[in-house]
């Protein structure tokens, strides 16, 4: 067979087995993240079916997937949410970062993968994933609840304290200098600050420069400036899902519901091609030898989640079955787990760090939602929709 | 009249929510897709909402007709019989306003003229207490109360922006 007729097939078979997954998830009603990874499990290395030719193609599309995921969470805030945010939970989140980051840093340096992979790790089991945390609220319909403002606000938190991260670690990946790499840290934490204050006073330019009453010229603008801002912060090595998260941000206002609207399928394609890839680039063998340190640093980091919600609930005034829902929500991760942990495929002890983070987060991509479920042990709740 | 809390929900909307006599929490999630979420809490459980309801955009309005909403401007006009030296008045927004398709927030109208927006009617319905992300439409009319002198100043900023 010809090769472009091998690639057609190879990717079909891949794509088609994303939409039996996500089918199976919606029939599940659980966040669709774990199985696309078992899915890559499954056909890429060492799994059923290898994936070879459209390999280039897969890799490609997940780097799309990544800049889609951080554009459409930079669209979920407006600047001055992102300020009033991080402002509100100040102490919890960085509680949260300490008591969350510590656990996985750790785990890293305890099966001796070397300080770099650590900290890449310790990111992995800090970030709780604001996908699936956002689903449950709708789905337990908790927005009402008294400490849903404190759940969002620790959100916030954690994904700008990604923002600020995610250049550390692609610094720390290409294993740079320790001059270069607090001069590049440096230079993105800058970047971020003057863009996030100029957004929030100038309000919706980007906006209006970029929209048009034609959905085509609208989709075309955004694509377009997206992959040009993410090329040229991966130029000065602020990694372009830096770039992409600070357009969403600078989108606001009216047009944020178009961008949306334009998005999500392009996201919903791309985020699963990028979580597919993640898997298939995974060894499943690889994982019986750090399942057990996985389910470890899982039960660790899921108690530690419920302490920091607990903790910050309790600051507010929220009473205790209020704060034991609120470090429930917190425990899933997901999307941005995989994201930094895609950073380091490129490293020496890569493969082994792949299947320590596809492991965890298989675990906890189901946990959080069943934590969150058994949080709300109570009276029958009526959801009317 | 019970006092409104605002708070902000990041990434879903915002959320306007105040206590019932009988001490219950009553509000509503102001979703940014437009939906509305209706909840309310019990008085032994304040922290969690027992019962909620998604409404349409067009759902809300007619159950906030239902429930009376439309009434401030009845208020209103009482209002500025009681109280000398404010003055209301209710200002149209025509096609060549700057404000017309931008928000309450964008035209500054508190910090500029010390003039506040109570609601804005749009042909049969009135929005009360209208927040700054609020959108104006041309054919829109503020119902805005202040002093003589900042109503002609906002009439102003209105105009020409």
């Amino acid at each position: 067979m010809d090769e472009s007729a091998l690639f057609l097939i190879e990717l079909g078979t891949v794509v088609l087995a994303l939409g039996v997954m996500a089918r199976l998830a919606g029939r599940l009603g659980i966040s669709p993240i774990p199985l696309y990874l078992i899915a890559g499990l499954a056909l890429g290395e060492g799994g059923l079916i290898p994936v070879i030719t459209s390999e280039d193609f897969i890799e490609f599309g997940a780097e799309l997937g990544v800049i889609f995921l951080l554009l459409m969470l930079g669209l979920e805030y407006s600047a001055r949410e992102l300020v009033q945010g991080v402002r509100s939970v100040a102490a919890a989140g960085v509680a949260d970062f300490v008591l969350n980051f510590t656990p996985g840093f750790a785990t890293g340096l305890i099966l001796d993968l070397g300080v770099v992979p650590s900290v890449f790790f310790g990111g992995v089991t800090y970030v709780s994933s604001t996908g699936i945390v956002a689903k449950l609220l709708g789905d337990l319909g908790w927005s009402g609840n008294r400490e849903t403002p404190v759940v969002l606000s620790i959100l916030v938190f954690e994904d700008l304290a990604m923002a600020l991260l995610l250049p550390v670690l692609g610094v720390l990946a290409l294993g740079s200098t320790l001059a270069s790499a607090a001069l590049t840290v440096g230079l993105a934490v800058a970047v971020i600050v003057v863009i996030i204050s100029l957004v929030a006073r100038s309000g919706d330019r980007i906006g209006s420069l970029v929209f048009h009453h034609s959905d085509e010229v609208s989709l075309l603008s955004l694509f377009g400036l997206t992959l040009l801002v993410g090329g040229l912060a991966e130029g000065v090595n602020i990694s372009a899902a830096v770039g992409a998260f600070l357009v969403g941000i600078g989108v606001s206002g009216d047009s944020v519901g178009r961008a949306r609207s334009l998005l999500t399928p392009l996201r919903d394609l791309f985020a699963a091609v990028f979580f597919v890839f993640f898997g298939l680039q995974t060894d499943p063998g690889d994982i019986p030898d750090v399942a057990l340190a996985a389910i470890a640093v899982a039960i660790v980091t899921g108690l530690s989640k419920v302490a920091v919600g607990w903790w910050a609930a309790r600051r507010v005034g929220i009473g205790h079955q209020g704060r034991l829902r609120t470090g429930a929500l917190l425990v899933a991760r997901g999307e941005f787990s995989i994201v930094i942990a895609g950073l380091a495929a490129s490293m020496a002890v890569g493969q082994e760090l792949a299947a320590l983070s596809a492991t965890y987060v298989l675990i906890m991509a189901v946990s959080g939602p069943i934590a969150a479920k058994l949080a709300d042990a109570r009276r029958p709740h009526v959801v009317l929709s | 009249m019970p006092r409104i809390e605002e708070s902000a929900l990041p990434g879903v909307g915002i959320r306007y929510e105040f206590n019932t006599e009988d001490g219950r929490r009553i509000g509503v999630v102001h979703h940014r897709t437009g939906r509305r979420e209706l909840f309310m809490c019990e008085p032994d459980d304040t922290d969690a909402a027992v019962v909620n309801m998604s409404l349409s955009e067009e759902e809300s309005h007619a159950l906030s007709e239902a429930l009376g909403g439309s009434t401030v401007v009845a208020n209103l006009a009482n209002l500025q019989q009681q109280v000398e030296g404010l003055a209301i008045d209710w200002l149209m927004i025509d096609e060549r306003s700057p404000y017309a398709n931008r928000t309450i927030g964008d035209a500054r109208i508190r910090t500029r003229s010390g003039v506040s927006v109570v609601a804005v009617l749009r042909g049969a319905q009135a929005f009360p207490a209208p927040g700054p992300d609020f959108a104006i439409q041309a054919g829109d009319t503020l119902v805005v109360v202040g002093t003589p002198e900042g109503i002609e100043q906002t009439q102003e900023i209105l105009r020409t922006g």
